[in-house]
């Protein structure tokens, strides 16, 4: 093929063309390689985020109750003139029961319904009721309005989590034949033929409801009746919340609600789900978001569990381990780089140092357990003794690392300050060091990240256990955030679900602001040279 | 060591120009590279303020002849000198001297410009601050100021003591390490090739700044131009594979060499 174009100096014969041809196809497999590579890794990262922002969400707001308790010396089991060590050890969950019992009567009738009213306050409900009393105790005798903490499976209910509700407005006229026990309703329309037609039976039939079916409630007159048998215009059940009269109600005063989980299928029976509707109509529950999670430390109680314990333990834990690893490290990749003498000990040295950067975790907490703990009888579970552990784990990273970074500075500026008459350590530390910086902070943020997620170790010095109390020093029992994870991602609460992955969120966000700042103190260091 | 000075005299009185005084004397120095043999039995007389050039074609062993003198050669592994460098009459490779110390005494500057990537300022005053040659704040200033002024540097960066070394030009980096060179106050001043990497412009300005120096240094230069010897020396030396051919002062090797080899070498047969 002749060309009629490009003159003179470019090879235009066929096999120059396939040559050409097939260096771009080269080309363009090595880019979209590349491209390929790095979509697979993000699509990852994606699905990691998002499978730990969908199971947190939940938790980020918090579901309370705002009640006005009234408050009395009775109540509380205080006598005339209490002191304030008794006001502090009265019983605050005393009036927030009586409360409750004054809203919904019919539950006190048995124990096991009382019980079961209680629990919709968290153990650790009357806390801020607490606090409120101690710090003006002249409010005994009146009526506080506090908030009152739920429990997690009340929280997680008006969250959605427990059952979808769907709610039917009314076409008929409707009479309860009673106020309270069994009862019939009677409708003036056909308002349950839904019901029937929905599982399957015929539209003159009655269909009894067991637990495997949908809940169907009626609620009517101030009251919520409990569907057993369904016609098409007309139910009969138990009173859960009792009526206020057996007058008829028009239609739209009444209405029909059907909690589409099946009761046998969950936790919480018909009855609280009605006595917590009831709470909200009553217009108590507010939400807000869950800054308690940061404020407290760990709980059994998953409303109340928060964050903070072991954000304080990794703080500390991760602040002895940089003290004691980066000076080590750098100084111990300074001499090895610049001073240490070259024979077969030294070689035999740093061989060991970069197997060690690939020995298993947990090693390094055996090796805690039995030095530090057992040889040294240092205290279990204190960061003193995480971060000793951490920091042996951390040193062959931050020595390798190091003395690449050393290496990397341009002879010319040692012979510079050789020449100049600086001696070795001077040219090193005054010239060498500095240059090296950046080489040594990217070392040191990829050992701290290591340390940072580490689990294995901690758990084999017993950072495993479970603390309440915020670690005060490095020698106080703590956790650290990963075994805090650990913790709660075993427990089956509904509530510490979300806040497994919470937790992994602030682990998370610990980690960036730690690099952040890494980062920050490199490029203030870098130089060109 | 009577003896050694008596032969250095000798030496001098034999080869170089009658009348100045040796500054350093190397007398039978062989280096070894491990194995290599790259300097075979070099012994030169280096008179005292004035400019002493190395020629030679390439891997010849001047540059590593030059390291000796300021015992920059210690810091290569398997580098072993052997002989005597004396400088003022005193054994520079006596295990008792401090090496930190003569490198004070003996300044270099190198082919390629290394201003230390600190400011202006900080680069002249390292030097002086670490041998402690500055009482106070003022007087190293006063130093600064003073090498920077004799380096013909001052006037174009007085303005800008606190900007980074690296960010002037080739020509001014290199005047720059001189200047840090100048500041501790050394005897005698190596410089390697201190003109390779710059333009001709610059290399007049270096040169005329060495013959400013002269008056108060032992200069020695290492460099690959003939012309640039012939204009800035007074006394050349010829080396070639290790070995020193020839030394005299300048206008007589250029004009009337003894050795066979020098002149085809400045004749420009080889090398």
């Amino acid at each position: 093929m002749t060309d009629v174009a490009a003159p003179g100096i470019f090879d235009t014969s066929p096999a120059a063309k396939r040559r050409i041809a097939k260096r771009y196809r080269a080309e363009v497999r090595l880019r979209l390689a590349g491209i390929g590579a790095i979509a697979f890794a993000f699509c990852f990262l994606v699905l990691l985020i998002t499978d730990i922002l969908t199971k947190a969400w939940p938790g980020f707001t918090e579901n309370e109750l705002t009640l006005e308790v009234p408050v009395s010396a009775e109540t509380l089991g205080l006598g005339p003139n209490p002191d304030q060590a008794q006001i502090a050890g009265a019983d605050f969950m005393a009036p927030i029961r009586q409360l409750l019992v004054s809203y919904f009567p019919g539950a006190a009738d048995d124990r096991r319904s009382r019980t079961r009213l209680f629990q919709i306050i968290s153990r650790g409900g009357a806390d801020p009721l607490r606090d409120r009393i101690v710090a003006d105790p002249s409010l005994i005798g009146t009526t506080v309005k506090v908030p009152v903490y739920l429990n997690d499976d009340a929280d997680y209910f008006y969250k959605g989590y427990v059952t979808p509700i769907r709610t039917t407005a009314s076409a008929g006229s409707a009479t309860p034949s009673g106020t309270s026990g069994t009862i019939t309703l009677t409708s003036t329309a056909q308002d349950f033929l839904p019901v029937l037609t929905g599982a399957g039976a015929l539209r003159d039939a009655t269909l009894p409801l067991t637990d495997k079916a949908p809940s169907r409630l009626v609620s009517i007159n101030g009251g919520v009746l409990k569907a057993t048998e369904v016609s098409a215009d007309r139910i009969s059940g138990e009173v859960l919340i009792p009526l206020t009269s057996t007058s008829m109600a028009a239609p739209g005063d009444w209405k029909i609600l059907t909690l589409e989980q099946p009761q046998g299928d969950r936790k919480m029976s018909d009855r609280e789900v009605v006595w917590l509707l009831a709470l909200k109509d009553k217009g108590f529950v507010s939400s807000g978001i869950s800054w308690r999670f940061l404020s407290s430390g760990d709980s059994r109680e998953a409303e109340l569990a928060g964050i903070k314990g072991a954000l304080v333990g990794s703080a500390l834990t991760m602040l002895i381990t940089l003290l004691l690893s980066l000076p080590i490290g750098v100084g111990a990749a300074i001499y090895l780089e610049e001073f240490a003498p070259k024979n077969r000990f030294v070689d035999v040295i740093e061989v060991n140092i970069n197997n060690l950067a690939a020995v298993p975790s947990i090693v390094f907490g055996l090796l805690g357990l039995a030095v530090f703990l057992g040889f040294f009888g240092l205290p279990r579970s204190a960061p003193l003794v995480g971060g000793l552990v951490l920091a042996l784990l951390v040193l062959p990273t931050i020595i390798i690392a190091s003395r690449a970074a050393l290496n990397a500075v341009p002879p010319s500026i040692r012979e510079a300050a050789l020449g100049v008459g600086a001696s070795h350590q001077q040219a090193v530390l005054h010239h060498v060091l500095p240059l090296a910086m950046p080489g040594i902070f990217t070392g040191t943020i990829i050992g701290m990240a290591h340390a940072l997620g580490e689990t294995a170790p901690l758990l084999l010095i017993g950072m495993v256990a479970f603390i309440v109390d915020t670690p005060t020093s490095a020698t106080s029992a703590a956790t650290v955030l990963p075994v805090q994870v650990f913790l709660w991602s075993d427990l089956p609460e509904i509530g510490f679900r979300a806040k497994t992955s919470m937790a992994i969120i602030v682990l998370l966000v610990f980690l960036f602001a730690m690099n952040g700042l890494a980062i920050f103190l490199r490029s203030r260091f870098e130089k060109r040279w | 060591m009577d003896m050694s000075i008596a032969k250095a005299s000798v030496v001098a009185a034999e080869t170089a120009p009658a009348g100045p005084v040796m500054k350093v004397i190397a007398e039978d120095v062989d280096v070894f590279y491990g194995d290599k043999h790259a300097l075979k039995s070099v012994s030169i007389g280096v008179p005292e303020r004035s400019v002493t050039a190395f020629i030679g074609p390439s891997g010849c062993g001047k540059s590593t002849f030059l390291r000796c003198i300021n015992r920059m050669n210690d810091t290569i592994a398997g580098c072993r000198v052997i002989g005597s460098v004396t400088i003022d009459g005193q054994d520079i490779y006596d295990p008792s001297l401090d090496v930190v110390e003569l490198r004070a005494r003996v300044g270099m500057v190198f082919q390629k410009p290394n201003p230390f990537p600190k400011t202006i300022f900080e680069n002249v005053a390292y030097g002086p601050r670490i041998h402690g040659l500055a009482r106070s704040k003022v007087e190293l200033e006063e130093i600064v100021m003073t090498s920077l002024g004799k380096a013909g540097l001052l006037e174009e960066v007085k303005d800008r003591l606190t900007e980074p070394g690296t960010g002037l030009s080739g020509g001014q980096q290199q005047r720059l390490c001189i200047a840090r060179a100048i500041a501790v106050s050394p005897d005698v001043i190596l410089m390697d090739e201190p003109c390779s990497s710059l333009d001709p412009i610059a290399t007049a300005r270096i040169e005329e700044l060495i013959d400013e120096l002269r008056a108060n240094y032992t200069i020695i230069i290492v460099t690959h131009s003939m012309q640039q010897a012939a204009r800035v020396s007074q006394t050349t030396a010829f080396f070639h594979l290790g070995i020193l051919v020839e030394q005299g002062s300048t206008s007589q090797i250029f004009t009337n060499p003894h050795d066979r080899r020098t002149q085809d070498y400045i004749t420009g047969r080889f090398g």
